[in-house]
């Protein structure tokens, strides 16, 4: 019977033991294990992570078949790496688990993608991209969510990015009431509206592009 | 002892030099009565004002009282937009465009703190007021406003639209925003208020 | 078959070659099929032997429509985005952002007890559960125990904002599927329980009730009173708003086998909450992860079989039934004691020591300016809303500001299945399987 935890230790607890069963598994791949107040945080590197969910979500002993979350951490102190953060549960076991991937704050932010794994993972990814521009490999319709698609000032939780944003207010309003209420930008739709003439120039680039590349029947 | 003032009493203003003759003053009262007497409201409910508005609207509060019960989710058919909660720059020119859909005569109450000034919502994504998108009429403080602060916004807004005289239609005239910037206030004043005050400047540093 | 002229696709005669009225000149009842140039009733098809049913072969000339973000069926400013075909939706596509906030970026801006007042606001309905939710992240991150009366404070806090938070969503449901007098009566129930928070935090929907530590106020005399009181009138009420919809035909007709997913898909989809348990998942954060002592409490967690909106509406009353039975077991066990925990790290000295001791008013100035501080690390708390699973993931670098505050939002990950849920169905159901989600766009799009 799981009871409300209680005189959790900040660091040095007991490790889930899908922690050292995925050490086992995949070795050097897993970078590190912590335990923090409770909560196991496993660091993969980025090459391994799709390999490791997909060995979690499949494997008979561990079926972490949930999905919590998918999000990021930017640290202030510019040395310290961005994570990339998935949040697991097994739901049968009552375990939860913490995988992060740690990106160089300077270089290319991409990581693969989970949505073929946890159809869960679809928006929550897009949020991430939307709010940290972290560039999730294999997800099929990576836009913004939260913000507008021509939004032009950047990646709000970033830490370079002021809370105020980076433009004036009357500038904001006016790219803000520039945009077209009506408009409709998945490939989804594109492929049964003709709302693409209405499109900013270099978002129907990239569209052709992603059109040319998938093939003339249009996203799906 | 002295003299006390006699208490205020909100009265129709009469001006000498007005040309109103007896049967438009009387035209006057009877039209705004009536506007007044039946708000209809279109509720432009994002948050949590919004949540206080439906309490506004249901038994305990009873905006029917008002004769504001008949809700119109279509702008074509409302006369006041009370704009319930925070709205942020993606939402602005969905309300705008609202605003813009609603037939003259029309009023705005902004509601909450948010709609009014961006509340304590001072950050990227934010409208710092929905005065630098549309005209408000009356705002009403609060996070959320009290229903009976509601109520109260409502009642001023009642005694402007009394106001209203027919032969004077500037407020009612539909002013074109500048079509370059697609703004109705230029954009000195609206980064003037927009402008974080008091202690606010302090509330954007991360560091601690 | 031919193609069809679009231009003169404007009336159904032109483009069908039929009036759509039958023999009596009323309005045909069954839907209609192309058969040729022509449409034929489909009940007559049937009456027919040896005949194929030809599928409407329209794919070029599906209708997009577009329901919102300003709608007052969208619970918030959700925008759908439906293709059509006839009236049946083929395609959704939902655009969320329209109450996009910046609370995590702002998260980071604020103290810990400065970021209650914002937990209030993402989930407007639950806030008191919000604000336990926090104030539970922040003691793991501290490391602190929070005193027993406190625990069961925040018990009856957290089941209350249950109650109020399923009362909106059972009224704008019915108010969405057309039945106006549920809102209205249990409504006022609502405003007893604005008037139980209001005695005791201050404040109606806004609440802030938690600080780090304890709470913001401890109840007053007599509230337990007023709280017996609501528990006893609520079940009466509820009963019969309840009673009005169990078994009519028009909310069966309306509700049953809409919008259905099965247990795998759900969890596999993340949902959480009534979806989930809709669907046949047992999974409760309470019961499986539990917090508050929750397992301490007798209750049991409503589980349904089909998944469709008509189970999720029975999941949800159910559950406010149990809520009331939580909140009788809290009631009785309520212990006496302090409220806040003896921690001069985190909990503001007596005030009128901090107006006439030098030593606590420099203890309040500290912890008022700078903010207590935690130690590096980082914590995921998970609770129960009444819309599923929130969380918080808060990442502490010692500072008395949070590195990084995620807000785990059960509605967004539940509208994220709508687009599964709504495949097939008719327009007027889209209504009601958004409804059942129970959205509140300011957790959705924070």
């Amino acid at each position: 019977m799981p009871a409300t935890p209680r005189g959790l230790p900040h660091r040095g607890g007991a490790l889930n033991p899908s922690a050292a069963a995925l050490s086992e598994r995949f070795g050097a791949a897993i970078q590190r294990a912590e335990a923090t107040w409770g909560e196991t945080t496993v660091v993969v590197a980025r090459e391994a992570i799709h390999e490791v969910v997909q060995w979690l979500h499949d494997e008979p002993s561990e079926r972490y078949d949930y999905l919590v979350d998918v999000t990021a951490v930017e640290y202030r102190d510019a040395m310290r790496p961005l994570e990339v953060v998935w949040h697991l549960r097994a739901l049968g076991a009552r375990r939860f688990l913490r995988l992060k991937v740690e990106l160089p704050s300077r270089g290319p932010l991409v990581v693969p993608s989970v949505m073929d794994i946890y159809s869960g993972a679809d928006w929550l990814e897009r949020e991430c991209f939307d709010m940290f521009g972290i560039t999730f490999e294999g997800h099929p319709d990576l836009r913004r969510i939260l913000l507008w698609e021509s939004y032009k000032e950047g990646y709000p939780l970033r830490k370079n990015f002021p809370l105020r944003g980076r433009f004036s207010r009357a500038e904001q309003l006016k790219q803000a009431l520039a945009q077209d209420p009506e408009a409709r930008y998945s490939m989804n739709e594109l492929s049964i509206a003709e709302a693409f003439d209405s499109l900013p120039d270099d978002m129907r680039r990239r569209l052709a592009e992603e059109r040319a590349r998938t093939g003339s029947e249009g996203g799906e | 002892m002295g003299v006390t003032p006699a208490p205020h009493r909100p009265s129709i203003a009469v001006d000498p030099k007005s040309q109103d003759g007896w049967v438009t003053s009387r035209l006057d009262f009877l039209v705004n009565w009536a506007r007044a007497g039946s708000l209809w409201p279109m509720p432009f409910g994002t948050a949590c004002c919004a949540i206080e508005f439906m309490s506004t609207a249901a038994s305990r509060f009873d905006l029917a009282r008002f004769g504001m019960e008949r809700l119109s989710y279509s702008p074509r058919q409302a006369d006041v937009l009370i704009c319930a909660g925070r709205v942020p720059y993606k939402l602005a020119p969905v309300i705008r465009r609202i605003y813009q859909q609603m037939p003259q005569p029309k009023w705005v109450i902004s509601m909450g703190a948010c709609a009014s000034t961006g509340g304590m919502f001072d950050n990227y994504a934010v409208v710092q007021g929905i005065d630098t998108i549309i005209p408000v009429d009356v705002y009403v403080p609060g996070c959320p406003p009290r229903p009976e602060a509601l109520m109260y916004g409502i009642l001023m807004l009642q005694q402007k639209v009394m106001r209203d005289r027919l032969r004077d239609s500037s407020l009612h005239t539909e002013i074109e925003p500048d079509p370059t910037s697609q703004l109705y206030i230029p954009p000195s004043r609206i980064d003037e208020l927009s402008e974080p005050f008091g202690n606010s400047v302090n509330q954007t540093r991360s560091n601690p | 078959m031919t193609s069809v002229d679009t231009t003169a696709r404007r009336t159904i005669e032109v483009a069908l070659g039929t009036s759509g009225l039958d023999a009596n000149g009323l309005p045909l009842r069954a839907p209609l099929v192309v058969q040729g140039q022509s449409a034929v009733a489909l009940d007559a098809l049937e009456a027919l032997e040896g005949m194929s049913r030809h599928e409407p072969e329209l794919d070029s000339d599906h209708m997009l429509i577009n329901i919102g973000p300003q709608h007052p069926a969208t619970h918030g400013v959700l925008r759908l985005v439906l293709e059509l075909d006839g009236e049946t939706v083929v395609r959704c596509i939902p655009h969320i952002g329209y109450l996009h906030c910046g609370f995590e970026k702002i998260g980071e801006y604020r103290q810990y007890n400065q970021i209650i007042p914002w937990t209030d606001r993402e989930d407007y309905l639950n806030s008191p559960g919000n604000n336990v939710a926090f104030a539970m992240g922040c003691e793991r991150l501290f490391g602190v125990e929070i005193t027993p009366r406190c625990t069961v404070l925040r018990v009856i806090a957290m089941e209350l904002a249950r109650i109020i938070s399923h009362v909106v969503w059972l009224g704008t449901t019915s108010v969405d599927i057309g039945a106006f007098t549920p809102f209205l009566w249990l409504y006022q129930e609502r405003e007893n329980v604005y008037n139980l928070l209001e005695g005791w935090v201050g404040a109606r929907l806004t609440t802030s009730m938690t600080r780090v530590g304890g709470m913001a106020a401890d109840i007053p005399d007599g509230w337990l009173d007023g709280l017996r009181a609501f528990i006893k009138g609520f079940s009466k009420t509820l009963e019969e708003s309840v009673k009005m919809l169990e078994t009519n035909a028009i909310w069966a007709g309306r509700t049953v086998g809409l919008g259905a997913m099965s247990a795998e898909e759900a969890v596999n989809a993340g949902l959480s909450g009534p979806m989930l348990r809709a669907s046949g998942v047992a999974y409760d954060v309470r019961k499986d992860f539990p917090y508050m002592d929750y397992e301490t409490y007798d209750f049991d967690v409503p589980v349904g079989t089909a998944g469709d909106v008509y189970d999720r509406f029975l999941v949800r009353v159910e559950e406010m039934r149990q809520s009331i039975r939580i909140l009788e077991q809290a009631v009785r066990r309520l212990p006496d004691g302090p409220v806040n925990i003896d921690d001069p790290r985190l909990i503001l000295p007596p005030k009128h020591k901090a107006t006439s001791e030098m030593e606590s008013m420099i203890h309040h100035f500290k912890l008022v300016m700078e903010g207590p501080r935690p130690p590096a690390g980082e914590c995921y708390v998970a609770v129960e809303s009444p819309k599923g699973e929130k969380g918080y993931y808060m990442v502490s670098d010692g500072s008395a500001k949070p590195v990084r505050w995620r807000i785990r939002p059960p509605s967004f990950v539940n509208l994220s299945a709508i687009p599964k849920m709504v495949e097939g169905h008719l327009l007027s159901d889209v209504i009601a399987i958004n409804a059942s989600i129970d959205i509140v766009m300011g957790e959705i799009d924070r």
